[in-house]
């Protein structure tokens, strides 16, 4: 148990490498995902490139916005942005550091999607394969077919068993080709991105570190105020409900005790805490309209201060309080007749 | 105080044993990527060149960069490279020490990648097929010119209708794995044989000048760290402050307004504090309202 909280505290502290993780499971995640995948490629003319361009562009842009959407940081972002300037400054020094912290791991699922599926080279094949060099790959001495019959021959590239142009172009030259393409693209853009997140690294030291440090302390603050904020609240919460409630107990209590005109009963002095605790409430029929009271006629989010006079329009004012002897420790600061 | 302890003690133990640890695991990474890639020679006499030889050197690079980029320890000595001299000389020799050491950590991965290319052998035969010497392999000899370089291209591909069941295929394939394997395992002997000697004989050369370099090497490092904890605990502090002051100045606020009788008899001090004066609902609402509309100066004096 402690090991765990010392590794719970230290990712706590470390927010970087939280995030790091949850990116780190996004790449993993989408990775998965295209090997789950069933590729099916439609093998007719228009619809090769549409499909495989679309497989290629359009679930990185979801990963993208999910990268978003799945991180904490994003509301935080938003609410610092758009507040009113108030007493405190806004930098936007700061924002920027926060929006391009969080662009940058929302980038890495997108981009590992993108270079598996180039290096897997199904959909390079898939759309491009109308666009293959019949000249130079394919048999040029082949009876001359119209360029719309062409087209859909060579569309049938990707699918093997219904592939009827052998003598046109042989189809594991037509996908070796393809497929050789597909992979040196994805290659060059790994490169590429490596490349940009290297220099993207490695320049910011030897430009703008002073401004780094202070955009980097500043958004964790924003961070932390925001969360130490909310721990308050809370906290508010919890005091002012545990008040609201006992208050109303204790009114529910006295105007039933006032309803039947019951003289007050002493608690026997040897009951002690767990007297105190059921709030003058000690039958069924009692508690029954304390629930039912709760449920119609919930208490107005207003706590009685002791001093004020507390006219809640029930029958029973003036009538003496109902423990003079034993004041809970809780609320005798909250409640008084005068 | 004592999670502090506990964090520091962690991260000076385990410093160098992360940069081992990532540097392994991206060597494995590497061996996991040669494996799940599936090579695929085009088999054409000017395309299979700049593929089997972009296959053996372009991930390598990509390994490079990426070791630089995750290894953390090259952002801390950029840093101490870039930095102002101030009132802090700035000495080389760590500077030095530091690149060697992220360097030699970087190549291992595209070391191995290199490796397992060459011992695997089908990026040369993809590469250097269509280089062969026809002349040598019976089936070739008596090939047109024109004819000889498509067929020595397909080489690499077994299965095509020309080259399935060739003796000529097959001898070509062999000749150029023989070379490929031999070429792997005589780079990595030399490498580990440096590496050996580099080890061996270190401590002959200027051992005092590296054992500075480690230890100063080590203390830009945790100084790093322990900057950026207190950082992060200072701006905890800064900002419980920070709320405190903006309770305490809704308090004096409300006290001000509702022109409350001064309050009697004992109270609970626990929930006085916890409720800050804040009993109702409108109350809880302007102060929600305050904390977006008008937040707190930056300022705890």
């Amino acid at each position: 148990m402690d090991k765990f909280r010392m590794i719970f505290q230290f990712f706590q502290s470390n927010q970087e490498s939280f995030m790091n993780g949850i990116c780190g499971i996004m790449a993993l995640a989408s990775t998965q995902m295209y090997s789950a995948f069933d590729f099916n490629c439609p093998c007719l003319p228009y619809y090769n490139l549409a499909y495989g361009l679309g497989i290629l562009l359009v679930p990185p842009f979801i990963l993208f916005l999910l990268g978003f959407v799945l991180n904490n940081n994003i509301s935080m972002l938003a609410e610092e942005w758009r507040r009113p300037q108030g007493q405190r400054g806004k930098d936007p020094g700061v924002l920027r550091y926060m929006f391009c912290s969080m662009a940058q791991r929302a980038m890495i699922a997108p981009a590992v999607w993108v270079s598996v599926t180039l290096l897997d080279g199904k959909c390079i094949t898939c759309a491009f394969c109308t666009s293959v060099p019949v000249e130079t790959l394919g048999n040029a001495s082949h009876p001359r077919l119209s360029q719309g019959e062409i087209q859909r021959v060579l569309a049938r590239i990707p699918c093997k068993e219904i592939y009827n142009g052998q003598q046109l172009i042989a189809n594991e030259v037509a996908v070796r080709y393809l497929r050789c393409i597909s992979q040196a693209l994805g290659w060059c853009f790994v490169l590429l991105m490596t490349t940009l997140a290297f220099l993207v690294r490695s320049l910011r030291p030897c430009f703008s570190q002073a401004a780094f440090l202070k955009s980097r302390y500043w958004s964790h603050y924003i961070d932390i105020e925001r969360k130490l904020f909310d721990e308050t609240c809370a906290e508010h919460a919890r005091s002012f409900a545990k008040v609201c409630i006992q208050q109303f107990f204790e009114g529910m209590s006295t105007d039933l005790v006032a309803a039947r005109c019951h003289l007050p009963r002493k608690a026997p002095v040897d009951a002690g805490e767990a007297a105190e605790k059921l709030l003058g409430i000690t039958d069924r029929g009692t508690m029954n309209m304390a629930l039912k009271s709760w449920h119609r006629c919930k208490p107005a989010l207003h706590l009685h201060p002791p001093a004020l006079p507390t006219g809640n329009g029930w029958a029973g004012e003036g009538q003496p309080p109902t423990h003079p002897s034993a004041p809970q420790r809780e609320t005798a600061a909250y409640y008084s007749w005068v | 105080m004592d999670r502090f302890r506990m964090i520091f003690q962690y991260f000076q133990s385990n410093s160098e044993s992360v940069m081992n640890g990532i540097c392994g695991l991206l060597a494995l990474a590497s061996v996991k990527m040669y494996t799940s890639f599936d090579f695929s020679c085009p088999c054409l006499p000017q395309y299979n060149m700049a593929y089997g030889l972009g296959i053996m050197f372009v991930p390598p690079i990509i390994l490079f960069l990426c070791s630089l980029i995750l290894n953390r320890q090259s952002l801390v000595m950029l840093e101490e490279w870039r930095r102002p001299q101030g009132r802090r000389k700035k000495d080389l020799a760590v500077i030095r020490y530091m690149c060697s050491s992220i360097m030699q950590r970087a190549m291992v991965a595209p070391v191995v990648w290199i490796v397992v290319t060459l011992l695997d052998g089908k990026c040369l035969i993809c590469a250097f097929s269509g280089s062969m010497d026809p002349e040598k392999f019976v089936g070739f000899a008596n090939v047109s010119t024109a004819q000889v370089q498509q067929l020595l291209a397909k080489v690499p591909c077994k299965d095509d209708e020309l080259m399935r069941n060739n003796a000529s295929r097959k001898a070509v394939s062999r000749y150029l794995r023989c070379w490929s394997q031999a070429l792997g395992w005589s780079i990595l002997l030399i490498l580990i044989i440096a590496a050996f000697l580099a080890r061996w004989l270190r401590p002959c050369f200027n051992q005092a000048t590296l054992l500075q370099a480690r230890h100063w090497s080590n203390y830009i490092d945790i100084e790093q760290k322990i900057f950026e904890e207190t950082c992060c605990e200072h701006s905890r502090l800064f900002a419980h402050k920070c709320i405190l002051h903006f309770f305490e100045s809704m308090r004096r606020e409300i006290k001000l307004h509702s022109f409350t009788l001064p309050r009697e008899g004992e109270r609970a001090e626990g929930e006085e504090d916890l409720l800050w004066g804040i009993t109702d609902q409108d109350q809880v609402n302007k102060l929600l309202k305050t904390w977006y509309y008008e937040k707190p100066p930056l300022d705890v004096s």
